[in-house]
């Protein structure tokens, strides 16, 4: 029996809202409908004006040794120079959003762009930084969508080793204090050259173990120890040279030599091979299981996550060696998934694209997507810290934000609402959790722009 | 349309063209509280370096631990601004370096949290929440300490706001807190708002928001002057929103200013550098709320704090890791400056926090609890509340101008 408001919980909780015909389409076997969506491999962003992370990486490097060869005589030509900088990242920048939101607005698999998201806040670099800005698109790209379907362990060793996580964790140029390298430089120039601890704390503490997963300062140094020389290669004679500009390139010279102890274990391997044993270490930790567990449940079904459905997907977690699929199957088995009212608020981002879907938006003017969401408060790839965004309601139901949505469902209204029909839109996107306030609302409404408006600002289209 | 309504109307066109987006990363809250005092918490996330902030020029580990990012004693070029023989502050907080000078800035060394471990999800959690179990609440201090605030000192029309989208964790709590930040999009006509309203009479939290934010509007078209000449600094447009919000003698008390991008682990500069010109940026932001507030400014107080220090030593980049003990500053007329009060722990590798930290030698709720108590007459008998398990911290006294 068709069952509507299991619909429109998978299209809604689970997915990024439904788009007219959708919910029908999946009324049949809502749990059915999802787990489909985990099957064949994930859908690429195919746009040919998209540029991978080395291109833009090695072309960063090329403008930056142009601007230091600048410093020394030209003040004026330097700063167009700089400007240059942002002129290379801005249009990566907005085709990469633009990229993306025509896939999350469209895609029939927005149960699998929705955890594609889950793992790339999860896995967060930030354009606050400002080479950043070039490459988060691409890092999302690169690292986390073609790996959401395989196992974590695949997807942790893609997401550290790839460049926009190398700069935006300064890893890229942390040097161990014992390395050839250090020694020549304290030789020669009695320069102390040292690690920078930033990217294994954040590994240990947000990607896998999360921050009650009982590791120490002392991990977190010998850990930093053990990933100096991950970095990022680069062109020309120099001592930065090696590798391919802009691709992951390990610096044996900057290497801290010898076993480093994490976590009560001890790691003698060779170069490389002792970082990706210590992450598979840490893939398989059964504190990193909890901490995705957590993750997914509080993202997917509740602030505060139900304890038995964290402990199953834990398990499954455990169990199945950090295959991912394992777990996604096992979340949306959850009971509490299909029961729980619909309690989160929607962030930005996701209202946003909701309601994309629901209106079947054409994307007219590219340069204005970046403002859409820097507008409501989520500014793509922009989280204020390697957290990520947070993911509780709390967090995103505050007075302004909820006006500044409301300002932004009325623009919506009048801009596309003429040709709508909102009364007869409304069951096709919120199914059985349509209010009769809401319909009554629409049915009154001024015009057709205005019953637009009421439909984004609903109760039931602001939460999941 | 009404001439409230057409102040409206322009004083947000005035503020989008002023906020050009900032103001979506820089947040401010509000809330209402006692009497004429004013305070300005400035949450700082991402681990203040204290020993850039406030350089302890005069300890001879100093120079040595910080390489090419130690500041110069003061007089030299670049050097430090003279707090005593101990202490300067970096030479971009020129105004706060004034403000010691006229009696009216408190400098905090050694501060920390009772957080001891690295994180800043957590040390910013456990700062805020006031409890020293990271994630243990889900209200903060500040809002806890307004609740307990005597109904009668309380005014009954006054309502907190928020200036930036969302209420930080400090803020969050049973006292009404609501949040304003300018927009670039245009207002909604009364008769689309009204059917909202309708829409939300029967969803109370969404009620409640729709509510508190059309309070804010009203609030912030009485101040449109104010906000109308913002410059390019990251921090002045919401601090003239600020400025125009605590200036109004029926609006809100209390404020927090959300401030990001302290978490200086590369390429941190020294007296010029990226850090320095985020100080700078501050301090200049400090200076034009103190403009601004005019008279106000005598009844205000800014506390800045963050959850925990950096390495005392560079690290590998240029650039300070994660640490404990920091700096505070209180700052504001009604503050009795002009003083550094530290138990100064020393930087030899002895005394350093686990071989690499500033010690903490005072805890930073000593100071809230000093300003809660002193400056916003919140009742001693309450502050167990506000701060549970902290009996033995006791409030620091004699903070301000009798």
């Amino acid at each position: 029996m068709p069952d509507s408001t299991a619909a429109a919980i998978a299209t809604n909780r689970f997915g990024l809202g439904a788009r007219p015909g959708e919910l029908a389409a999946c009324a049949a076997d809502p749990l059915g409908w999802l787990e489909a969506q985990l099957k064949g491999a994930p859908p690429v962003i195919g746009d040919p004006a998209l540029q991978n992370t080395a291109t833009m990486v090695a072309t960063i490097d090329r403008v930056r040794a142009q601007n230091r060869a600048l410093r020394a005589d030209n003040g004026q030509a330097l700063i167009q120079a700089v400007m240059k900088l942002g002129a290379i990242y801005r249009p990566a920048y907005v085709g990469e959003v633009t990229a993306r939101l025509r896939l999350a607005s469209t895609t029939d698999r927005s149960f699998l762009e929705r955890i594609t998201q889950f793992w790339s806040n999860h896995f967060a670099v930030s354009v606050d930084k400002a080479v950043v800005l070039g490459v988060a698109g691409s890092y999302e790209r690169e690292a986390i969508r073609p790996n959401v379907l395989g196992s974590f362990q695949e997807l942790l060793l893609a997401v550290e080793r790839h460049p926009a996580m190398l700069l935006y964790l300064d890893n890229y140029r942390s040097v161990g204090p014992e390395s050839m390298f250090a020694e020549r430089a304290r030789e020669r120039a009695g320069r102390e050259l040292g690690i920078n601890e930033n990217l294994a704390r954040e590994i240990m503490e947000l990607h896998t173990l999360g921050v009650e997963g009982g590791y120490t300062q002392a991990d977190v140094t010998a850990f930093a120890k053990v990933i100096t020389g991950w970095s990022i290669g680069a062109a020309g004679k120099g001592i930065q040279a090696g590798g391919v500009a802009g691709e992951f390139y390990f610096r044996p010279n900057i290497h801290e030599p010898g076993a480093q102890k994490v976590l009560g274990r001890s790691y003698s391997q060779d170069g490389l091979r002792q970082g990706e044993s210590v992450l598979l270490d840490l893939a398989r930790n059964p504190a990193t299981a909890r901490h995705i567990a957590t993750q997914l449940t509080r993202h997917f079904i509740a602030d505060d996550p139900p304890p038995a459905t964290v402990a199953r997907l834990a398990q499954v977690f455990n169990r199945s060696g950090g295959d991912l699929p394992s777990v996604y199957r096992a979340l949306i088995a959850e009971e509490a998934a299909w029961s729980a009212p619909l309690t989160k608020f929607k962030t930005p981002n996701d209202y946003v694209i909701s309601a994309w879907r629901a209106l079947d938006m054409p994307i007219d003017d590219a340069r204005q997507v970046p403002a859409v969401f820097a507008n409501l408060g989520q500014r793509v790839w922009s989280p204020n810290s390697p957290a990520g965004w947070p993911d509780r309601s709390a967090d995103w139901d505050g007075a302004a934000a909820l006006m500044q949505r409301l300002r932004w469902a009325d623009e919506i209204g009048q801009r596309f609402g003429a040709g709508v029909n909102a009364v007869q839109l409304a069951p096709q996107i919120l199914g059985a959790t349509l209010s009769d306030n809401t319909r009554v609302a629409l049915g009154r409404a001024a015009s057709a722009a205005q019953a637009v408006t009421l439909l984004l600002a609903a109760p039931e289209f602001m939460r999941r | 349309m009404d001439t409230a309504m057409m102040k409206r109307r322009r004083f947000l066109q005035g503020a989008a063209l002023a906020a050009g987006g900032a103001l979506l990363t820089t947040r401010l809250a509000f809330a209402g509280s006692d009497g004429d005092s004013r305070l300005i918490v400035i949450i700082m996330r991402g681990a203040v370096d204290g020993l850039a902030a406030v350089p302890p020029y005069g300890d001879p580990d100093y120079a040595r631990l910080r390489g090419a990012l130690a500041i110069a004693a003061p007089g030299a070029t670049d050097g430090a601004l003279r707090l005593d023989n101990l202490f300067g502050l970096h030479p971009q907080l020129g105004f706060l370096h004034e403000s010691f000078a006229a009696g009216e800035l408190t400098v905090f060394h050694a501060v920390a949290s009772p957080y001891r471990d690295r994180s800043h999800f957590d040390g910013q959690d456990v700062l805020e929440s006031g409890v020293i179990t990271p994630h243990a609440s889900q209200t903060g201090w500040l809002n806890r300490a307004l609740a307990a605030q005597s109904r009668g000192a309380r005014r009954g029309t006054e309502r907190g706001v928020a200036l930036g989208s969302n209420v930080p964790l400090m803020m969050r709590g049973p006292a009404e807190v609501a949040s304003w930040s300018p927009t670039k999009l245009a207002e909604l006509d009364e008769d689309t708002l009204q059917r909202i309203a309708d829409l939300y009479s029967h969803d109370p939290l969404l009620g409640a928001r729709l509510g508190a934010a059309q309070t804010a509007n009203s609030m912030a078209a009485d101040d449109a002057p104010g906000m109308m000449a913002a410059g390019n600094n990251r921090y002045e447009e919401v601090i003239q929103a600020a400025a125009g919000f605590l200036g109004n003698d029926a609006g809100p008390r209390v404020a927090v200013f959300d401030t990001t991008g302290w978490d200086t682990h590369a390429n941190e500069g020294g007296a010029r550098g990226a850090l320095g010109n985020r100080f700078g940026a501050l301090d200049g932001a400090l200076r034009t709320l103190k403009t601004r507030l005019g008279p106000t400014w005598r009844n205000t107080t800014v506390l800045a704090v963050t959850e925990f220090g950096r390495t005392a030593a560079i690290n590998g980049t240029g650039g300070s890791d994660h640490g404990t003990g920091t700096a505070a500053f209180l700052l504001g007329g009604a503050v009795k400056g002009g003083r550094v009060i530290s138990d100064w722990p020393g930087l030899s590798a002895a005394h350093l926090y686990q071989q690499r930290d500033v010690a903490p030698t005072l805890d930073v709720r000593a100071v809230f609890k000093g300003t809660l108590v002193e400056h916003m007459g919140v009742p001693a008998g309450a502050l167990d509340t506000v701060f549970p398990d902290s009996e033995k911290v006791k409030p620091l006294r004699d903070l301000f101008r009798a």
